[in-house]
């Protein structure tokens, strides 16, 4: 495989993680529920996605245990910050901080365990196509899943009904109540639908991107998906343009170390964090500008009168 | 078919009693947790709980520790309480310890003879600009463009930890150290004094006073006057002339300082030695501590030496049951949890009732 298509795999393989747990977030916030805790419902799923196929020898099924495990985080998140009504933020923190304890522990015993790799795809005569086969046709099928995904939650969110609803919840709660929308469940259900991608994604890292378990491994990852989100002014394809250009900054580092530019390891490697802080302040500063594209309820806790 | 019912009722005015039981439910809560955790681990629970939680009180030398271990969390969280109450998230308090730390080792790693009492001085205040100057990055970003400070701000706790493992692996390696990734050793007047024969070094003290001053910072001047109305009513706040720009800055400045107070004074304390790893996550478990001190820099005292025990907990249960280290840090998660949710009670009344699902309840089922 030439190195050309060696890179644009792996920056391809970077990026999707950061996609599914984008697209998720997005949902949320769209609802107008700002859940801090990604970076916590990710690493969840990336230590139950690799212990569940790690025990089974699935990976499969250690992709369904990760979308399991961030679902159930999100549902803790959803019952403070929605019957509660706890505060988002501090709760947001509060689900990373004990999704990386919780997956410290549980993950105690898979530390230098052999993974299983979810395997990429293999059409006869498509996947062996020069450049275009592996590319195209020979990811592995998350991939696949976070495109159509990306693709389905524009056209939900812009096209249909239930879109229209999820966006006047987080627009406007009071009015959406007063039509007779039930805001906390709608709200609840995109906050499972986010948590359920960031589990995904933090499956993918540990099954296909790094099949193994690492404690942290999802090192950051949440938090600039959720960085993401912003940068992509809430719109889904934007998102994936964006997770492709985070993903790519990522990868290009290792790139410039392995061909020995005679930069430190360490500053290729904080480079996706300062780029996430450059894209935040570009984007702050249009937007402030233009006026804020953020749904008009996030973050904005709502108890219905009876 | 019946449904669980959970119903809100605000209460006519916060309810000052349950401001006070809140946490201590919460602790309770988590203490309830960690039964069913030890006895998921296969370990006998109450045994389990003595030694995590009580045996860390038992003797002279773990309640030094623990104002060893607590000083750091204390430092941060008093200036972390003061920032959330201004409604500034500064969540990268992990970051400006690290640079803190960093700027305040400079001087014994670059002017390794100096043996003056000013050394330690200097290092000190070195070690609070580093914060403040790390804290100001976000601080600066959002007042000049809007960038969400919780984003940035963490993101650079990851740049900060990048850039000490470059300086320890690198330039600021010991060229007698073998090889390791360390900094020379820091010696006499380049580590914090200590107390007699004990292990306390003066930064606990240190992080006592800070506590206190914030304490009095925020109920006896205009200044903390001005935080708590830009918390709450910032719209209040701006006819009064109080500016959020001017907020935002300071909160990350004193929060920031704080935090790089605390992380020189981890370095020229317990740990006389810049290493590439130099915080349990002290600046993470410091939002927690802020929570549980009720976002008031004096009750902070109280918290952060409570979870300086769930720490030597660890520790202990570690060494006694073979239980991973890790598990403080979920005991530190769940204790967040719980406190937010009990803080629901001081504004509502819960009202939890089994009811009859009916046609007209919505769509429960």
């Amino acid at each position: 495989m030439s190195p050309f298509v060696e890179v644009v795999l792996t920056i391809i393989t970077a990026s999707t993680p950061l996609l599914l747990a984008g697209v998720g977030e997005l949902v949320t916030e769209r609802s107008g529920v700002l859940n801090l805790g990604v970076e916590g419902m990710m690493v969840m799923g990336a230590v139950a996605g690799f212990g569940a196929a790690f025990v089974t020898g699935s990976p499969a099924i250690g992709v369904i245990a990760a979308i399991l495990a961030g679902t159930m985080m999100a549902a803790i998140f959803a019952f403070l910050t929605l019957k509660l009504v706890s505060n988002q933020v501090a709760t947001g923190l509060a689900l990373t901080l004990l999704g990386l304890g919780l997956s410290g522990l549980i993950g105690d015993n898979f530390v230098g365990q052999p993974g299983v790799k979810l395997a990429r795809l293999a059409i006869p005569g498509l996947s062996d196509l020069p450049i275009v086969g592996p590319i195209v046709f020979g990811e592995d099928p998350l991939v696949y899943l976070s495109i159509a995904l990306t693709i389905i939650v524009s056209h939900v969110l812009f096209s249909t009904r239930a879109g229209l609803v999820i966006r006047a919840v987080g627009d406007s709660h009071a009015s959406a109540h007063a039509l007779g929308v039930s805001v906390v469940q709608v709200r609840t259900l995109s906050v499972l639908f986010g948590g359920a991608c960031a589990g995904l994604a933090g499956g993918y890292l540990s099954l296909a991107y790094t099949p193994q378990w690492i404690e942290n491994m999802t090192a950051g990852r949440g938090w600039i998906a959720l960085a993401l989100v912003v940068f992509a002014s809430w719109r889904p394809m934007r998102v994936m343009v964006g997770a492709y250009l985070f993903g790519a900054v990522g990868v290009l580092g290792f790139v410039a170390q392995a061909v020995g530019l005679g930069v430190p390891a360490q500053f290729l490697s904080s480079l996706p964090y300062i780029v996430t802080v450059l894209a935040l302040v570009v984007i702050s500063k249009s937007t402030r500008a233009r006026g804020s594209q953020a749904p008009a309820c996030l973050g904005q806790p709502f108890v219905p009168d009876r | 078919m019946t449904d669980l019912r959970i119903d809100l009722i605000k209460r006519p005015e916060q309810s000052k009693v349950m401001a006070v039981a809140s946490p201590l439910i919460a602790v309770g809560l988590t203490l309830v947790t960690g039964l069913i955790i030890f006895a998921a681990l296969g370990v006998p629970p109450l045994k389990g709980l003595w030694v995590y939680f009580i045996e860390p009180l038992t003797n002279a030398w773990s309640l030094e520790k623990l104002a060893i271990k607590a000083s750091p969390l204390i430092m941060i969280a008093a200036g972390l309480a003061v920032s959330y109450r201004a409604n500034v998230w500064n969540i990268g308090a992990e970051g400006q310890l690290t640079i803190g730390a960093l700027f305040g080792s400079a001087i014994p790693v670059l002017f390794n003879s100096w043996q003056s009492p000013l050394t330690i001085v200097s290092m000190l205040i070195l070690g609070i600009i580093g914060g403040a100057l790390w804290g100001l990055i976000p601080a600066l970003l959002k007042v000049k463009t809007g960038a969400n400070e919780i984003l940035t701000s963490l993101m650079l706790v990851y740049v900060a930890q990048l850039l000490l493992d470059w300086l320890v692996r690198g330039p600021w390696r010991d060229p007698h150290g073998h090889n390791f990734p360390m900094s020379v050793a820091f010696t006499d007047w380049q580590k914090l004094p200590v107390f007699g024969t004990t292990d306390i070094h003066y930064g606990v003290v240190l992080a006592v006073l800070a506590a206190l001053a914030l304490g009095v910072l925020m109920t006896k001047t205009l200044t903390g006057f001005e935080v708590r109305v830009m918390g709450t009513a910032p719209r209040a706040g701006a006819f009064a002339g109080f500016s959020p720009q001017r907020m935002v800055i300071f909160a990350f400045l004193l929060s920031g300082g704080l935090a790089g107070l605390a992380g020189i004074c981890e370095i020229a304390g317990p740990g006389e030695i810049l290493q590439p790893v130099i915080s349990p996550g002290y600046g993470f478990t410091a939002i927690i501590v802020a929570f549980l001190g009720r976002l008031n820099p004096v009750g902070v005292i109280v918290a952060g030496l409570a979870l300086a025990v769930s720490y030597l907990g660890g520790e202990e249960a570690h060494s006694a049951f073979g239980i991973s280290d890790k598990a403080a840090r979920v005991f530190q998660g769940l204790l967040l949890f719980y406190i937010l949710a009990c803080d629901t009670l001081i504004l509502y009344r819960i009202d939890i009732s089994w009811r009859r699902a009916t046609a007209q309840a919505g769509g429960a089922e």
